[in-house]
C-alpha cells in the first residue's frame, strides 16, 4: 500500500475518546476517559502530516518529540513511542491525561488549521499507557553519577519533572514533600475519575526505580530550612511547593459549616479517600440529596463540581461571575461535566453565605452580573447589575477562586526575594532565585496555573541546576 | 513510621506516648504541633508536641481517646508504629519574662499547656500553674508540674481532690488577692478557654490561648481550620495555634468542632461493632 498523501492523511476523521457513559460515570469515581485502542491509536497516528518543522513542539511547554512519537505510534512500535516521549517527559500518562493540549500543541498543529488537531494528548496517554501495562515503565539510560546532590521540596508536577531530567544526568535528587505520599496536586487535587492514583504511583515508582529519593512528612522550613538543606551536604535546592494557600472571598458567613475551600473538599476525597468513608476514616461533607454550588470556573472548580455529583448531590452548579467564554477551565472538563448533569449558572456572584443559628450553611444570596470592559486579564470584566439579588438553596459550598503563595518558606527564608503577593521572584530562563544554588519554580512563582507549566518550569531549573553544578558557578 | 518507645495511660483514656522523631525533637519548641498517622486508612490528628529528648531524638504526645481514631491511637503499645508523624508545625509560643505568668491547663491541655509552663519558667517568669481535671482520677502529671512550677493548684470539677471548683475560680481568687499578673496562658476544652478569657478581660490581662480546630494537612493548604480572630479569618494552622484569648471568636470555633460530629459518631458505632463482633467470633472459636 502507497504511503497516504496529506489529503487523504486530512480526511481521517479526529478519533473519538472512548468513555464512561454519563450516566453511570456521574455515580462512580473510576476513570471517565477510557483510553483509544490500539486500532483507534494507529488511525489517529496516520493523521499527523510529519511536518518537516514540527510547530506543535513550541507549544509544549517541556518540548515533548511530538512528529517523532506519532510516526512510531503509525508504525505500531508503541514502546518506542513511549520512549520517544520519554525523552522530555518524566510524566507522560499524566500529562495525556490532564495537559491542556487544545491550548498548547494542539493549538498549533497545522491539521488543526482547517480541521480537528491531530489528538496529541490522547497519543501520549495510549503510548505511555501500553508500556506500563504491556512491559512496566522501562528505565532510561541514566549517566554516570556526578556526586552532586539535589534537594527538591515538593513533589508535584514541577518537583517531578525536574528530578526526572537531574536523575538522568547523573545527579544525586531527593525529594521532599509535606504530605504523607508523594505527588502533590497530583494526589490531593485532582480526582480519579480524572487521573487514577495508581498512574501517579507508578510514574513517581518509576522514577524511584531511577534512584530518586523520596521523603514524605517533611515541611521544608520547619523539618528543615533551606540553609539546613544545605548545611546537611546539597549543592543545590529546587523550591516546588506550589501555590498552597486557598483564596476566600471575604463575604460575610464564609466560615459556616458546609462551606470548602476546594482544596480542602478534594483533599479529603482524593488524598484521604473520603468516598470511601467510613471504610476510609476521614469524613467529608454528606452531599447525598443536597444542593452543592462550587463558585469558581476553572479546572479546579469542574473538579469539585464533579465529585459532588458523584458524592450524590441532588443539584450540583457552578456559580461563576463572568460567562461561559471566559471560564478558564479545558473544554473536555466543562463538557464532561454538563454531560454528568452539573448546572451552570452564569454572570453570577455570592454576595453573602447564610446560615442557621448551630452555624450550618442553608443558602447564598447572590447578584447578577454583566459583562463590561475588558479588564488586565484581557477578559470582559463583571459588573453587578443593580438591584438583581437573589437567594438560593444551599447545603455545601465551595469556593475555587485560586490560591495564593503558601507561607511557609517565606517565613522561614527571608533572604529570598518575594513579590507582594509572595510568589518567589526568579529568573524565568534560569529559574534562578537571589540566593545562590536556590532556584524555584511551578505555581510558588508563577501563581496558579496548570501541571504542564509547572512541569516546564521544572525541566528549565534542571538544565540550570545542572550547569550550575557542573560549571561551579552561579 | 516512627516507634513509640514506650506508652502508658495517665488516666482513664489519656495516654502517653513516647515517639522516635529525631528531626522534630531536634527543632521544635513549645507550642507547636505533630500531625500523626496510624495507618494507610487512617485520618490525620493533629497532637502537640508536650515534650522532647534532643539526646534520644524523641518526642512525647498525649493522646485522649474520644473518636475512633484517636482510640485507636491509645490501643498502640510500646514497639508498634505510627505511620506518619509530621512536624514541627505551627508556631512556637511566644515566650519572654512577662514577670508573673499562670499556666492553665484543662484536662488533657494540661498535657499540652506543660511545654509553654517550662518554657515560661525557663525566661524567668514567677510560674503559677492551675491545673483543672473533672475528678481525682482524672489529674495529670502533677508530679511533673511540681517540678516547673513556683505555685501548683489542682483544681477538680466535683472537689475529690485539690481545690473544689473550676480553673476559673482559682484563678479569679488569684487575682482578687491583688496580686500582679502579667500573662496566663490556657489551654483545654473550648468552654474552658472562653472562661478564662472572660475572667481575665475585665483587668486587661494578657491573655493566650492554644486552638484545637479540624485540621486536615497543617501547613496552610486546606483552610479547613479557620478561625476568627480580630474579625479576621486566620489559618490556625499556620497563623496559630496560640492566639489573644481576647480576641478569638469562641462561638463560632465551637460550631466549626462540630462539622463531623454525626459522621464521628457513625465511625465510632462502626469500629466498635465491629470490635464486638470480633469479640464474640474469638469467644465463640475459644469454647
Amino acid at each position: 500500500m502507497p504511503p497516504l498523501t496529506k489529503k487523504e492523511r486530512m480526511q481521517i476523521p479526529r478519533q473519538p475518546m472512548p468513555e464512561q457513559e454519563p450516566l453511570a460515570r456521574s455515580r462512580n469515581f473510576l476513570e471517565v476517559n477510557l483510553g483509544f485502542t490500539e486500532e483507534l491509536a494507529k488511525m489517529e497516528a496516520l493523521r499527523c502530516l510529519q511536518c518537516p518543522k514540527p510547530v506543535c513542539v513550541d507549544g509544549c511547554p517541556v518540548g515533548v518529540k511530538i512528529r517523532d512519537f506519532i510516526q512510531l505510534v503509525g508504525e505500531g512500535d508503541f514502546l518506542g513511542a513511549a520512549a520517544k516521549i520519554k525523552e522530555d517527559n518524566a510524566l507522560p500518562a499524566v500529562c495525556g491525561r490532564v495537559c491542556p493540549q487544545e491550548e498548547q500543541c494542539e493549538a498549533k498543529c497545522v491539521v488543526g488549521v482547517k480541521h480537528d488537531p491531530v489528538a496529541i494528548g490522547r497519543l501520549e496517554r495510549f503510548v505511555s499507557d501500553y508500556e506500563r501495562e504491556k512491559v512496566g515503565i522501562r528505565t532510561p539510560y541514566v549517566k554516570p553519577k556526578t556526586g552532586k546532590k539535589v534537594a527538591i521540596v515538593g513533589s508535584g508536577p514541577a518537583g517531578l519533572s525536574c528530578a526526572g531530567d537531574l536523575i538522568q544526568l547523573g545527579h544525586d535528587v531527593t525529594v521532599f514533600e509535606a504530605l504523607h505520599e508523594i505527588g502533590g496536586v497530583l494526589i490531593y487535587g485532582i480526582p480519579e475519575f480524572r487521573l487514577p492514583k495508581n498512574i501517579v504511583k507508578a510514574e513517581v515508582d518509576a522514577l524511584r526505580n531511577l534512584g530518586v529519593e523520596f521523603q514524605t512528612n517533611a515541611v521544608i522550613g520547619f523539618t528543615d530550612t533551606i540553609d539546613e538543606l544545605f548545611e546537611s551536604g546539597y549543592h543545590a535546592v529546587f523550591i516546588a511547593v506550589g501555590a498552597g494557600l486557598p483564596y476566600f472571598m471575604s463575604i460575610p458567613g464564609e466560615n459556616f459549616n458546609g462551606v470548602y475551600s476546594a482544596n480542602e473538599f478534594l483533599t479529603r476525597v482524593n488524598l484521604m479517600k473520603a468516598y470511601k468513608f467510613p471504610e476510609y476514616d476521614t469524613p467529608v461533607f454528606d452531599c447525598k440529596n443536597k444542593n452543592v454550588a462550587v463558585f469558581g470556573g476553572g479546572n479546579t472548580a469542574m473538579d469539585a463540581v464533579r465529585t459532588a455529583k458523584r458524592l450524590g448531590a441532588k443539584n450540583a452548579y457552578i456559580m461563576y461571575r463572568r460567562s461561559e467564554k471566559e471560564m478558564p477551565a479545558r473544554l473536555e472538563e466543562i463538557h464532561h461535566a454538563k454531560q454528568e448533569g452539573v448546572e451552570f449558572v452564569f454572570l453570577t456572584n455570592p454576595l453573602e453565605f447564610l446560615g442557621d443559628e448551630a452555624g450550618w450553611l442553608h443558602g447564598v444570596k447572590l447578584q447578577k452580573m454583566e459583562l463590561g470592559e475588558p479588564d488586565t486579564s484581557g477578559r470582559r470584566r463583571p459588573v453587578p447589575i443593580p438591584n438583581s439579588e437573589s437567594i438560593t438553596d444551599l447545603d455545601m459550598a465551595v469556593v475555587a477562586i485560586g490560591n495564593g503563595s503558601n507561607p511557609i518558606i517565606q517565613k522561614t527564608t527571608p533572604d529570598l526575594s518575594y513579590n507582594k503577593r509572595g510568589n518567589i521572584i526568579v529568573n524565568e530562563e534560569t529559574m534562578k532565585t537571589s540566593k545562590t544554588g536556590v532556584f524555584a519554580g511551578g505555581d510558588i512563582v508563577s501563581g496558579g496555573a496548570t501541571v504542564i507549566l509547572a512541569m516546564g518550569a521544572g525541566r528549565t531549573a534542571a538544565k540550570a541546576i545542572d550547569s550550575f553544578l557542573t560549571t561551579e558557578t552561579w | 513510621m516512627n516507634k513509640i518507645i514506650s506508652a502508658e495511660f495517665l488516666a482513664a483514656d489519656i495516654k502517653r506516648f513516647v515517639i522516635e522523631a529525631p528531626k522534630i525533637a531536634a527543632k521544635r519548641k513549645a507550642g507547636q504541633f505533630v500531625i500523626v498517622r496510624i495507618d494507610e486508612r487512617g485520618e490525620r490528628i493533629p497532637l502537640t508536641i508536650a515534650d522532647s529528648n534532643k539526646e534520644q531524638g524523641t518526642i512525647t504526645i498525649i493522646v485522649q481517646g474520644i473518636g475512633k481514631t484517636t482510640r485507636a491511637i491509645n490501643n498502640l503499645v510500646a514497639e508498634d508504629f505510627f505511620l506518619d508523624v509530621v512536624g514541627p508545625l505551627g508556631k512556637p509560643s511566644h515566650i519572654e519574662n512577662f514577670g508573673t505568668a499562670i499556666s492553665i491547663g484543662g484536662g488533657v491541655g494540661t498535657a499540652i499547656a506543660f511545654p509553654t509552663a517550662v518554657a515560661l519558667k525557663e525566661a524567668g517568669n514567677h510560674t503559677i500553674v492551675i491545673n483543672g481535671a473533672r475528678n481525682k482520677d482524672l489529674v495529670i502529671l502533677e508530679e511533673e508540674l511540681k517540678n516547673v512550677a513556683d505555685e501548683l493548684y489542682i483544681t477538680t470539677d466535683d472537689g475529690s481532690y485539690g481545690y473544689y471548683g473550676f480553673v476559673t475560680q482559682k484563678l479569679q481568687e488569684l487575682i482578687d488577692s491583688g496580686r500582679k499578673i502579667d500573662f496566663v496562658l490556657a489551654i483545654g476544652p473550648i468552654p474552658m478557654m472562653r472562661a478564662v478569657a472572660n475572667t481575665t478581660k475585665p483587668y486587661g490581662i494578657r491573655t493566650v490561648v492554644s486552638l484545637n480546630p479540624v485540621m486536615v494537612d497543617g501547613t496552610g493548604m486546606c483552610g479547613g481550620c479557620r478561625a476568627t480572630v480580630d474579625n479576621k479569618t486566620v489559618f490556625v494552622c499556620v497563623d496559630g495555634p496560640e492566639f489573644d484569648a481576647h480576641l478569638v471568636d469562641f462561638d463560632l470555633l465551637t460550631k466549626r468542632n462540630r462539622t463531623y460530629n454525626q459522621s464521628e459518631k457513625a465511625a465510632l458505632n462502626n469500629h466498635l461493632c465491629k470490635l464486638d463482633k470480633a469479640f464474640l467470633e474469638t469467644v465463640t472459636t475459644e469454647s
